[in-house]
């Protein structure tokens, strides 16, 4: 008698394990509209779009999050994974083009593409508007609270020693390195090597003044008085600002990077159509409207800017003035070797 | 020697303290009525509330709870089986498989982990199949079926060989002689096993990060995504929730073989009395 | 259902030792796939380069990363003596109370395991952190005024502070091993110590030793085979950890840990250098374990607990 339990212990523990991937199969392909799989950076989505999505067309959204341009690179890279809808940096768009991890989209299922602002279209790292749609576009800067390092203007106040202790910076290699070239008055996209080691070195004097290298943990160092002065993307700053009102947020005199994210198709998707329907849905422009008013970000959607309705910190912020904006570059594709240097620095840097 | 007790009893006590000081904060906070994690705002259940409405925690519990309980019952029976041909074999074969069984429990998290990836990334790429629950499973069976055949094998070597013996004596076949004669034999070993595997599967985070591909995340996983900004104050509460259950579960099995340990010290006084 | 055993018997009931092994077969099948192969996988993946050719280069530059492994085996290594140095004592004084007030403190060794290990360091967080609990209950209590009165009267170039700098130093995330692998080191010596024959210990009193000597000669020598066991188990989890020294240092304390992580699928990917790291780490602590497992044999019950 046991041994029949046994056997059907064994049977129905058999049956939950096929089971379990009978259900993700089953999610993955033949469920009423299927499923589509976003991968998108930490804290950069409304989520309540995605209930709406969900709602609306049917579709389940496997949404997970990644870090950094070069952490989600990473995950790609090493495989076994299947997102449709993945959302990188400009640069980082351009490296998984030359790469060809990407899938070339299909305009005509994205009539909201028709919405986005014409001067981030065709740009450097997808000339051809084969392969992507913005999705959000801002500034980095500095975030500060003056009542602990006073007013900030130059990058100059993340390398004072005077200000050791509470200064936080960027956890990836490209953000980092851009702020020690732009401090140096170099390009972001210098290919010199002098230039490269120069900035290098600053960031290794850097490191014993600084409290952390952070990503989205700033949001709650800053917000707590935890640490002083931090650089961070633009959009984040208005959502620690509510938290803290105390905080300030400025675009370095030096100059600074100007990004566009946007939602990109991996090569070999399973999912292409509803990764192109959830595209669509999210440039649309009442969502966009909303996502950035949540992230704090800047739309490319032509349409938001006359339609928001937020005080004027919030649109200074989001629609920084031209003349700030023209000393702003934006991060291209560098060469293998060049991103080879990044690597090694990186890691020498960290360890 | 009860004289030496008190110093060791005192560290004792601080130790206690020492272990239980971040727990006692984590349960606190989740009653705390704001998202700060270190300042008091009165107090409130609707962390509670929200987190049963939270899809993410709801589904890394599920997913959690799946696999620790597949895993380690599949390693239960599979380790059980093997620490059984294992203790059969001669000791020149016996102790290099032992010693790669012990691989996994001695190696470093983050290597069985790596590795474990590479083989289902490759293996994938050959037949086709992707990170997903399927390999999350068969990583946690991996790393699980060693601490069963571990506290399995002892129980085997304390059992009378002459058990064995008198079984199939009286007729036995060897299946029976194992299902009715061994395994009832070691079954606290096999119990404890099981245990200490659900235990491990419940509480790993490094392995199933490395495994679990993009489609499924075991709650450890998402707390680790949420100290990448803020933990929110729902996994406090479902932490709370759990250690509370577990607590209770502990408390009751405690007593029940407080009163078994009881009866059998009985027993043997008995037994003893009589002799 | 009696078919079974009759078939049996008529076979000669008893099966050989042959067959009675074979219980094990499928598990030796299972150990092949899931532990020889991805070592073997780490090992080749070190010694090749993204173009799939052989290469030693992967440790050539292996120099660079010095400072890390000094570090991690430094930390790992302070981490695991103060885990010794306190757990020793209260593994002795857990196993000197009765058998029912030792099942109840074991059973709470071990109800931390039950929370996330993730979230017990990040309430460590909010202990540590420079505005966190600690510094607050220190400010409370006017602890960091009296540091800045003192340091002001001791030196007239003192800079007042306004908390004590206990996160994101080698110190907290020591702090964070200790705290996750000491019942690693409890649990086995524990377990160990109470097995120790009392009519031993009475012997060695009524032939005169005191309680040190007994102490020396008789229970430390015998309980040498679970200390082996904790510190390996202490030391290993702590010298490859990368959430702990991620969490209580922010990224400013790197450990072998997080480098290995950070070639597979973190900032700097490179899984052939992460490889190469692996093994060497592997290599660092088979070496400590042998040995370790020179000085007594704490092998097999190294892990039950």
């Amino acid at each position: 008698m046991k041994r029949k339990i046994a056997l059907l212990l064994c049977a129905a523990m058999f049956a939950g394990l096929f089971a379990g991937c009978g259900s993700k199969s089953a999610s993955s392909e033949t469920a009423d509209k299927g499923v589509v799989n976003v991968y998108n950076w930490g804290e950069y989505i409304d989520t309540s779009l995605v209930d709406q999505f969900e709602k609306e067309t049917g579709i389940k959204v496997n949404y997970k999050t990644f870090e950094s341009n070069e952490q989600m690179y990473s995950v790609l890279k090493q495989g076994g994974v299947s997102y449709d809808v993945i959302i990188p940096s400009d640069y980082m768009i351009s490296r998984l083009i030359q790469e060809d991890m990407l899938e070339p989209l299909d305009y005509t299922k994205i009539p909201n593409y028709s919405l986005i602002q014409d001067d981030l279209k065709g740009m450097d790292f997808d000339p051809q508007n084969q392969y992507s749609v913005p999705y959000m576009w801002g500034t980095v800067g500095i975030i500060y609270d003056p009542t602990k390092v006073g007013e900030v203007d130059s990058w100059g106040a993340m390398f004072d020693e005077k200000n050791s202790g509470k200064i936080l910076m960027f956890d990836n290699s490209r953000d980092a390195m851009g702020i020690a070239l732009k401090y140096l008055g170099y390009s972001l996209n210098t290919t010199d090597q002098t230039q490269l080691a120069e900035a290098a070195a600053l960031l290794e004097k850097q490191k014993p003044l600084l409290q952390g290298y952070v990503m989205d943990e700033i949001f709650d160092k800053m917000e707590s008085g935890e640490a002083a002065i931090g650089a961070y993307y633009a959009g984040d700053y208005l959502t620690m600002h509510e938290s803290n009102p105390n905080l300030k947020f400025c675009i370095p005199k030096e100059g600074s990077n100007v990004f566009v994210d946007s939602m990109c198709v991996l090569k070999g998707a399973q999912n292409k159509d509803n990764a192109e329907a959830f595209i669509n849905f999210m440039t649309g422009t009442e969502q966009s409207k909303k996502n950035a008013e949540f992230i704090g970000y800047t739309s490319p959607n032509k349409e938001v800017k006359d339609r928001m309705d937020l005080d004027e910190l919030a649109m200074s912020v989001r629609y920084p003035d031209a003349a700030k904006l023209a000393k702003c570059e934006s991060f291209i594709n560098l060469p293998q070797e060049t991103l080879d240097y990044y690597d090694s620095m990186w890691v020498k840097l960290k360890s | 020697m009860k004289k030496k007790n008190t110093g060791g009893m005192l560290m004792t006590v601080l130790m206690y303290i020492f272990l239980y000081a971040p727990i006692i904060i984590m349960i606190v906070f989740s009653f705390n009525d704001s998202k700060s994690r270190t300042i008091w705002a009165g107090f409130t259940l609707r962390w509670y509330q929200e987190l049963f409405r939270d899809d993410l925690i709801m589904s890394s519990l599920q997913t959690t709870i799946a696999v620790s309980v597949l895993a380690s019952l599949i390693s239960a029976v599979v380790g059980t089986y093997a620490a059984i041909g294992l203790f059969n074999m001669k000791k020149n074969w016996r102790k290099p498989l032992l010693t790669v069984n012990n691989i996994p429990v001695v190696n470093a998290d983050i290597i069985t982990g790596v590795s474990l990836a590479l083989l289902f990334v490759s293996a994938g790429r050959l037949m086709g199949f992707e990170l997903g629950f399927g390999t999350l499973l068969l990583a946690h069976i991996s790393f699980d079926i060693p601490y069963v055949i571990l506290s399995v094998m002892p129980k085997l070597y304390q059992l009378d060989q002459n058990l064995f013996e008198a079984a199939q004596d009286l007729g036995c076949t060897w299946f029976q002689t194992i299902n009715k004669v061994i395994i009832p034999g070691i079954m606290p070993g096999i119990v404890n096993g099981l245990l200490i595997a659900f235990t491990m599967s419940l509480d790993d985070f490094v392995i199933s990060y490395f495994t679990a591909g993009s489609s499924v995340q075991t709650l450890s996983m998402t707390i680790y995504a949420m100290t990448r900004r803020r933990i929110s104050p729902k996994i406090n509460a479902i932490s709370t929730l759990i250690f509370a259950v577990v607590l209770l579960l502990l408390l009751v099995v405690n007593a029940r073989e407080a009163r078994q340990h009881k009866l059998e010290l009985k027993k043997e006084n008995t037994l003893k009395g009589a002799a | 259902m009696n078919e079974a055993p009759t078939l049996a018997r008529d076979r000669g009931g008893v099966l050989s030792r042959w067959q009675r092994q074979a219980f094990a077969w499928p598990y030796m099948f299972w150990m092949a796939i899931f532990v020889v192969v991805p070592i073997a996988l780490i090992a080749v993946y070190a010694f090749t380069n993204a173009q799939h050719q052989f290469t030693i280069d992967n440790f050539a530059g292996m120099t660079d990363y010095a400072g890390v492994f000094g570090r991690s085996l430094w930390l790992a290594f302070v981490a695991t003596v103060v885990c010794l140095l306190l757990g020793y004592p209260v593994a002795l004084a857990i196993s000197r109370t009765d058998p029912k007030t030792q099942r109840i403190l074991l059973m709470l060794i071990m109800l931390p395991m039950w929370i996330n290990f993730l979230l017990r360091t990040y309430a460590w967080m909010s202990i540590l952190e420079n505005t966190g609990l600690l510094n607050r209950l220190f400010n409370a209590i006017g602890l960091i005024s009296l540091v800045n009165r003192v340091g002001a009267h001791v030196s007239a170039g003192y800079t007042p502070i306004d908390h004590f700098q206990l996160i994101n130093t080698g110190g907290a995330v020591v702090l964070g091993m200790v705290y996750n692998y000491l019942p690693f080191m409890i649990l086995p010596i524990e377990s160990v110590i109470v097995k120790i024959d009392p009519f031993v210990i009475e012997a060695a009193q009524d032939l005169g030793a005191d309680g040190h000597t007994v102490f020396r000669k008789v229970i430390l020598p015998l309980s040498l085979s679970g200390v082996i066991s904790g510190i390996t188990m202490v030391f290993v989890p702590a010298v490859s950890t990368f959430v702990i020294s991620k969490l209580l240092s922010s990224g400013t304390v790197m450990l072998l840990g997080d480098l290995i992580e950070m070639q597979f699928t973190g900032a700097a990917y490179n899984p052939h250098l992460g490889a190469a790291i692996s093994l060497i780490m592997m290599f660092i602590v088979v070496l400590c374990m042998s040995i370790m497992n020179k000085f007594g044999e704490g092998e097999e019950q190294a892990v039950v607990m």
